[in-house]
């Protein structure tokens, strides 16, 4: 049943937002739905796949198993905000390069889970990427090329320090 | 060779080329759109109630307080819509086919746990799921038979009352005397195999959103389809609008491997819904409704028998199949698809004179089967692939050469297997040799009896196969269809800005088209490629189209992308020899300029198009043609792909796990438009071909149930299950058709459970057991193992 509306003060990729919503809202459909952001997909709802990945304060995290008001005045970053078609991001350019993506649906929440994974895994052997990317479903590519891809982003962030 | 024959030659092509693709940069920004990123004014939710029993009457319906939850529009079921829509209705010129037609909800009965019964519409989502739960379907239980064994006896409870029988498919193909060839043979084995029941699992759920344009009468239906021609054909007949104010445009979506290639009672319903109510109407599925409503695959039971000569010469084949189709039949493909394809793909590429396979396709309780990937050849593949390994076992002959010895050799195409299909050539042989270069065999065989002194359980397994791809019109995808998939359309202009659109009926989800057939418009037509805008996907494009399936779209589409854009290239080269002032055979187009090999001149494409569209008079009236052209291919025939793949697995004596060490698939797809795109699509299919033979499988309990409620419970391969994957690419002989492609998107999933199911075999033949089931599962090695053991105390399935 619905309940009282409450009011939520986010920001995604830097910018602030201000809304009214229930609080049984889920993040994925607060940000697809009531911002627009529609680059985060929803691929099973229930925190198996992974599609729904964004960064919550840096770390990676489940948009479709968070409540919209637990992130308020949480910094959340989204697939938008790594850059847009006539500048893409590195991670978004790497996979281009290497084709990682084919139907590309679950290619948004690879490149956040990956953002995360490059700022904190060692991502030193293809054993240790595969580890990191069984997390999220990618029913199209096979990961291969997906792995190549990461390899590559891996290679040139250097070790961990 | 002419002089300007040789510079074409020295050019350079695009076809071939590793090109990075067009359609990336939205999908990678987070801007592509799918139908669940639109959301136009006013749209209205739909949330489904669904059957939870496998077999019932509807006995009363009662909202009880949903119309008390605030947003809540409107709740029908199937007897409100009764003169809204018209069913659509599978049919087939098959004799003795019972096309069971489809209602967007179900109508006096359900008949599988998953069935829409009732429709919410509210203001959103939250809301009409809300009113669901407010909701009381009152049911008579009914007998039914779950089990394909269960449902084909004459006594077993009937589903479709009306059809008379369950068993709706009966077929045949024989050729020769197999019981005589069985009863000279020097060898036979024979297994029961079965590869249990599969769903596509795309990772974007089935959308639709249908908008209604009260001004127009007319209805635009976006939907996650891959064959928006063909829902566009089937709606009209439901929905009684003509196909001018009937759209439907299948965006961007997120996948299909076929489970999203067939009409859905929920396309029907948004769109009746939509009219209806007059204000766009949206539908998502929920991934447990994906796995308990979309289209399911394979579930078939094979019992086959493979005879053979001392000196290891195959000389028949004799196989019974039941094939559980679930409880309707699929528009357009009827049940007979995946059914009648496991038994005329079943010989393979082998020469093999007698044969007798018997299918028959049974109704049962179940989400309806339809096209997944492969379609029927991985079950068929499975089953032969086995038998073949099996019998070289049985001869103590190695496997690879067993194969060598029977394979169809080069010298021998056409050849016509005993159930009729025609293998135009390819490179069966080739692709064999290639496998075993690649990891090199001999020495993989080394490691392999290495290992096992260790105490390791590792084996080595392979599978042959050749598929038909890009079909014509001398053969239907799916036997006596109620639809035309033989041929594609392209329609290429070029405008008065010099640019290019190039629309196609077909629909890439993921195939990269948008880029691959560029390639090959780029090559035929001159021009630069981003000069050129792909469209795709939408049934306003071109009169008819059947859609993107069956390793079909770079072998039409790219042959129709040939011929039109052969068309307008005479025509441009036709404008600049009169503006020029050249003779036609002295010009040419490359990059988007025009050269002539007497003069300095050139013109660009730019130049042209402005002369002949926008400057009055440049070019006289009775020579002005417009630069465009629409061209249809029809390849008529289709033409055989063939491949061998080898794996290497290791089963953990301790877990049973199996792990995919090596995986080499050598193929042949004709000339390689992309080969980045190529090896995606191998490694894709594999993946999903690793996904079947280890980890995927619905299962539906004795009560009707489904028991996987979830991506936790139905398991997909994640990036650990998944091996590199070794590619060899054979480009032996061109096929005989315009382009000389042949399709490549299925092959993966085809070969990959039969060389997995080998190897597992090869892996545990010291403990002498062999892999009939498929996923070959820690739980079913264990119960194998079991029943090897203490066959007294085996529960087998
Ligand atoms: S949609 Fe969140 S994990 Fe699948
Ligand atoms: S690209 Fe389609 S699911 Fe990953």
């Amino acid at each position: 049943m619905p309940e009282k509306k409450i009011t939520l003060s986010v920001s995604v990729n830097g910018v602030a937002h201000t809304a009214t919503i229930e609080p049984r809202m889920l993040l994925s459909d607060f940000l697809r739905h009531e911002l627009g952001l529609t680059g985060t997909h929803v691929g099973c709802e229930h925190g198996v796949c992974g599609a729904c990945t964004v960064l919550l304060d840096g770390r990676s995290a489940r948009s479709c198993l968070t409540l919209a008001v637990q992130a308020e005045g949480v910094e959340i970053e989204t697939v938008e905000g790594q850059g847009s078609v006539d500048q893409l991001g590195r991670i978004q350019e790497a996979f281009r390069q290497h084709h990682a993506l084919q139907c590309g649906f679950c290619t948004p929440g690879f490149i956040m889970a990956i953002t995360d994974m490059l700022r904190h895994h060692p991502l030193e052997s293809d054993e240790q990427i595969r580890e990191a990317l069984s997390g999220n479903i990618c029913r199209c590519t096979g990961y291969e090329h997906i792995v190549n891809a990461v390899r590559e982003l891996a290679r040139e962030r250097g070790p961990l320090t | 060779m002419s002089l300007h024959d040789h510079s074409v030659e020295l050019r350079p092509k695009l076809v071939g080329k590793r090109v990075k693709r067009t359609e990336d940069p939205r999908l990678l920004a987070g801007v592509g759109q799918y139908v669940d990123d639109m959301a136009p004014a006013g749209m209205l939710h739909v949330a489904l109630r669904r059957s939870d029993q496998p077999h019932a009457r509807i006995l009363n319906i009662d909202v009880g307080e949903a119309f008390s939850v605030p947003g809540v529009i409107a709740i029908y079921d199937a007897t409100d819509l009764e003169n809204e829509v018209r069913p659509a209705i599978p049919t087939s010129r098959m004799p003795d086919y019972y096309a069971t037609p489809i209602w967007p909800l179900a109508r006096n009965k359900v008949r599988y746990v998953g069935e829409p019964v009732v429709a919410v519409v509210a203001e959103s989502r939250y809301a009409a799921e809300d009113a669901l739960e407010h909701i009381t379907i009152d049911y008579e239980p009914l007998p039914f038979a779950i089990r394909q064994v269960d449902a084909v006896k004459d006594d077993a409870p009937l589903l479709h009352e009306e059809a008379g029988t369950n068993t709706i498919i009966r077929r045949e193909f024989k050729r020769g005397d197999v019981d005589a060839a069985f009863e000279s043979a020097a060898v036979t084995v024979k297994g029961r195999f079965r590869m249990t029941r599969k769903t596509a699992v795309a990772m974007e759920n089935r959308s639709y959103l249908a908008e209604w344009d009260a001004r127009k009468q007319a209805l635009t239906l976006y939907t996650s389809s891959n064959i928006p021609g063909v829902i566009r054909d089937v709606l009209s007949g439901c929905l009684d609008l003509p196909g001018t104010r009937l759209r439907v445009v299948a965006p961007d979506v997120g996948g299909s491997f076929g489970g999203k290639g067939s009409l859905y009672g929920e396309e029907i319903l948004v769109c009746a819904l939509a009219r209806k109510l007059k204000r766009p109407v949206k539908f998502i599925s929920d991934r447990l409704e994906d796995l308990s409503a979309t289209s399911q695959a394979f579930d078939e039971l094979i019992e086959a028998e493979l005879a053979v000569t001392e000196d290891g010469m195959l000389i028949g084949l004799r196989a019974d199949v039941i094939g559980d189709v679930g409880a309707y039949s699929i528009y357009p493909w009827t049940a007979a698809l995946e059914t009648v394809q496991v038994v005329s793909f079943l010989p393979g590429p082998y020469r093999m004179e007698h044969y007798r396979g018997r299918i028959r396709g049974v109704l049962t309780p179940k989400p309806p089967t339809g096209p997944y990937r492969g379609v029927g050849r991985p079950s068929s593949t499975f089953a032969m692939e086995r038998l073949i390994e099996m019998a070289a076992g049985k001869l103590g002959m190695d496997p690879v050469a067993f194969r060598r010895k029977n394979l169809v050799n080069a010298d021998e195409f056409p050849y016509r297997t005993a159930s009729g299909i025609i293998w135009d050539k390819s490179a069966f042989q080739e692709c064999l040799a290639g496998a075993c270069a690649h990891v090199d065999y001999p020495n993989l065989l080394l490691e392999r009896d290495e290992a096992r002194r260790n105490g390791r359980w590792v084996g080595i397994g392979l599978a042959s196969y050749a598929e038909l791809t890009g079909i014509g019109s001398r053969i239907s995808v799916a036997p006596g269809m109620p639809i035309n998939t033989g041929t594609e359309t392209s329609k290429i202009e070029i405008d008065a800005t010099g640019t290019i659109t190039a629309a196609f009926g077909i629909a890439s989800h993921g195939q990269g088209l948008e880029t691959t057939l560029a390639q090959v418009i780029v090559d035929e037509l001159g021009c630069k490629l981003e000069d050129i805008e792909v469209k795709h996907g939408d049934s306003a494009l071109v009169p008819m189209s059947s859609g993107t399936y069956a390793s079909r779209s770079a072998v039409l589409g790219g042959g129709a992308a040939t011929l039109a854009a052969r068309v307008v290239k005479s025509k441009v080269l036709r404008a600049a020899a009169y503006l020029m002032e050249q003779s036609i055979d002295d010009l040419d187009m490359h990059d988007g300029t025009v050269t002539s090999r007497n003069s300095n001149r050139t013109m660009t494409l730019k130049e042209i198009a402005s002369a002949v569209y926008s400057q009055m008079g440049r070019i006289p009236r009775d020579q002005r043609e417009d630069l465009a052209a629409s061209e249809t291919y029809d390849p008529y025939l289709g033409t055989a792909c063939s491949s061998t793949h080898l794996g290497m697995v290791e089963v953990d004596p301790e877990t049973y796990g199996v792990k995919v060490l090596r995986y080499v698939v050598a193929e042949d797809c004709g000339k390689i438009i992309n080969p980045m795109i190529v090896d995606g699509q191998v490694q894709g299919a594999v993946a999903q071909g690793i996904g079947a033979a280890l980890l995927e499988e619905i299962v539906h309990d004795e009560q009707g149930q489904a028991v996987a409620a979830s991506l936790a419970d139905y398991l997909v391969p994640v990036a650990t299950n998944v091996p590199d994957i070794g590619i060899v690419h054979i480009e032996a002989d061109l096929p005989n058709n315009v382009g000389g492609f042949r399709g490549m998107g299925e092959g993966g999933t085809i070969g990959a459970p039969a060389t997995i199911a080998n190897a597992v075999s090869d892996a545990l033949s010291h403990l002498g057991v062999s892999v009939e089931t498929l996923p070959v599962t820690p739980d079913r090695i264990f119960r194998m193992l079991q029943a090897r053991r203490d066959p007294a105390a085996a529960v087998t399935d």
